[in-house]
């Protein structure tokens, strides 16, 4: 029992720290299925995580705060899409541009506001994301097994935690069931068939670039909203790019994302609960080992040594119009 | 938009255009600056008095332009064979070891000057290998240099922790740094030098390694424009399919190409280990693999640009810390964006005026010859 007790905290955390891995991978996956490569994953969040903690701060509604980080990280997604689709850039460059960016813009802003050190203010009552009570938790706490898993492992998130385990099967539908998501995958592969159907790849890059800009708002303000009450100097600390490591990880599938994700998560949560404690059969490993796991098993899954990672055709190309 | 972009003379093409994206990086950064509520010119001479207006300013900018060159080469090295290195942070977090370990063990034993050429051949050799692992699965698994780079950076960071906190602390002490090397572990400063100049670099830790620097940059203008490696180097970057053509092995000049990245990148930690720290200490690189990358894209992948990028950067650096005296609003951080804006405008967006600068042109060419063709009538 005490095991299973254990287990269930460790599974709890690695639900509260996978959710912004999952929000951003999928909003990677959105750019990257159209064939836009997008580095930027890791500002975008940044600085949405800022925006977020900033205007509900400010206004005291969460709301405010959610729409507030949509709309920075939006803005940096366009310029993202400018650069990689207007003007055909690099968009590696861009992507590292946009996250060293959002890096400064959201210290020096930050400091000059609320003069903490780079922090917003504490959020506290409405303007912080209050966690959801799913019916009858409190009542089957006590029936064996089911009852913890119910009630602390299913229940007692925050609505956003929910979206995003909703976001996953939504994400598989728009992609493989409508038509936007089959011209979204068509773009990613062979642009040049798209266009001649008639369809305009700029807009369709765009719009992919927008979703992306949405999710990487909705997880950063899931960062200093929910997770934690309020922005803390560069919070994101390398999620955007495990959210990356995530996205690769998965093949760019929506489902497979939602398992590297809980996956990483679940390392990350291991990481912390294990320091100090060693493991049964192996010792004690280092935290290090542990925090660098999850880049480690990329590395191995891109060389091609568990399956095959086959990125986007079209990936990174802009592209030309021909004449 | 899909029309090729027309000749311009090659002065606007290497000159005029990078100074234009260069001015709108600066221009933007002072809008954020008029944001934060001061003043960005006197944000710009403060900058300068502080990077330039005394001795040991120029002595702290020359030392941060040293780490900022080695990186800017690392980087534009790559990018002459099509491959973006963004791993320069973490291959040079690793070859501190390339350079703190010999100084470790011999620095008891040997003067400085056989201590410095084991230390160079140690941080190149271990940045090389660093970056060989993601060059070699470039080449051989196809997996992307980028991403592989940008894991290997947390990878090296992890590593780097676990080694100094669990391996290299001296026992007893709770800092996770390796103990101070002994005199012999130090590279002489360059006060004579600027001496010669009437200046006085007080505290400033402008060392040996600046000069290293600027050979390393004579030497890699050799390679890349003199020698027949450059020349397979380049051309991989400009057409992989001629290369492949004309018999070069395309596996081989990746993986060399991502070694002397690696290698420049890891030489980048002599400076703050053997040069200022006399010790090497929990993350010494501070970001310059990453200032690399905004150096290379404003020099222009040439020599000639990065060693004045580098110092431009190195005077940011430097500047931007005397500034946060005098603007409390204006930290560090500033440098962050501005790297970033540099970044975003002479690398992703680098064509974004052109057109309108060979409009410009074409009008003039045109006007001029309107001019002259009723004369000829």
């Amino acid at each position: 029992m005490e095991y299973f007790d254990t287990l269930i905290v460790i599974l709890q955390s690695t639900v509260r720290v996978s959710v912004p891995l999952i929000l951003a991978a999928l909003a990677g996956l959105y750019s990257e299925r159209s064939g836009i490569f997008d580095i930027g994953l890791e500002g975008k969040m940044l600085a949405a995580a800022f925006a977020g903690g900033a205007a509900a701060a400010v206004t005291g509604s969460a709301l405010i705060g959610l729409a507030a980080a949509i709309f920075v990280s939006v803005c940096l997604a366009l310029v993202h899409g400018f650069a990689s689709i207007t003007q055909r850039g690099n968009q590696i460059v861009s992507g590292v541009a946009i996250n060293f960016i959002a890096l400064g813009a959201t210290v020096i802003l930050g400091q000059a506001w609320f003069r903490q050190g780079g922090r917003t203010p504490q959020l506290t009552g409405d303007a912080r994301f209050t966690t959801v009570e799913l019916p009858f938790a409190a009542e089957v706490a006590d029936v064996p097994i089911l009852g913890p898993i119910y009630s602390n492992l299913l229940s007692g998130h925050f609505v956003l935690t929910y979206v995003a385990f909703l976001l996953v099967p939504f994400t598989w539908w728009v992609l493989y069931r409508t038509r936007f998501g089959l011209r979204l995958r068509a773009v990613g592969e062979n642009p040049g068939a798209v266009d001649t159907a008639g369809i305009s790849v700029p807009w369709l890059r765009y719009r992919a670039v927008i979703c992306c800009g949405i999710l990487c708002g909705i997880a950063g303000a899931y960062l200093s909203m929910a997770m934690t009450a309020g922005f803390v100097k560069g919070m994101t600390a390398g999620k955007g790019f495990i959210a990356l490591a995530a996205l690769i990880f998965a093949k760019w599938k929506p489902i497979n994302v939602m398992f590297a994700c809980l996956l990483f998560g679940f390392l990350d949560a291991m990481s912390i609960r294990m320091q100090g404690n060693p493991l049964p059969l192996i010792g004690e490993v280092p935290v290090q080992f542990m925090q660098a796991l999850p880049y480690i098993l990329t590395v191995i899954l891109l060389a091609g040594f568990i399956g095959k990672a086959v990125p986007p055709r079209a990936g990174g190309v802009p592209y030309v119009k021909e004449r | 938009m899909s029309v090729p972009y027309a000749k311009l003379p090659a002065w606007v093409d290497y000159g005029l255009i990078p100074l234009i994206n260069l001015a709108v990086a600066f221009l933007v950064a002072g809008l954020v600056v008029l944001a934060v509520g001061e003043s960005p010119l006197r944000a710009a001479s403060l900058l300068i008095e502080g990077a330039f207006g005394y001795g040991e300013g120029i002595g702290f900018t020359l030392y941060y332009a040293t780490n900022f060159i080695f990186t800017g080469l690392a980087v534009a090295v790559a990018f002459h064979c099509g491959l973006f290195n963004i791993g320069g942070e973490g291959q040079a977090y690793v070859a501190g070891l390339g350079v703190a370990l010999p100084c470790l063990w011999f620095d008891a034993y040997l003067p400085w000057y056989v201590i410095f050429p084991i230390a160079i051949l140690g941080s190149a050799m271990v940045g090389a290998a660093w970056a060989l692992i993601p060059g070699w699965l470039q080449a051989r698994r196809g997996s992307h240099v980028v991403i592989t780079t940008i894991m290997f950076n947390f990878i090296a960071s992890s590593l780097m922790v676990y080694v100094l906190v669990d391996v290299l602390k001296p026992a007893g002490s709770m800092a996770p740094q390796t103990r101070t090397f002994a005199e012999n572990g130090q590279l002489p400063r360059l006060d004579w030098l600027m001496s010669w100049f009437g200046l006085d670099i007080g505290g400033a830790p402008f060392n040996l390694s600046f000069l290293l620097a600027l050979v390393a940059a004579f030497l890699v203008w050799v390679l890349i424009w003199r020698t027949k490696l450059g020349y397979e180097i380049r051309t991989m970057g400009f057409s992989p399919k001629a290369a492949r053509y004309a018999g070069v092995s395309e596996s081989r000049i990746i993986i060399i190409t991502m070694m002397l990245s690696g290698a420049l990148a890891g030489m980048m930690a002599l400076n703050p280990i053997m040069g200022d720290q006399h010790s090497m200490q929990l993350d010494f690189v501070g970001g310059a693999g990453f200032v690399g990358i905004a150096v290379a894209l404003m020099g222009r992948s040439h020599p000639v640009g990065i060693v004045p990028a580098g110092i431009l950067f190195g005077m940011l650096y430097q500047g931007g810390a005397e500034i946060s005296f005098e603007m409390p609003q204006i930290s560090r951080d500033m440098i962050t964006i501005i790297q970033g804006l540099v970044i975003l405008f002479a690398g992703a967006l680098e064509n974004m005026f052109r057109p309108a600068i060979t409009a410009f042109f074409a009008t003039m060419t045109t006007a001029r010859a309107g001019k002259t063709l009723p004369a000829g009538e």
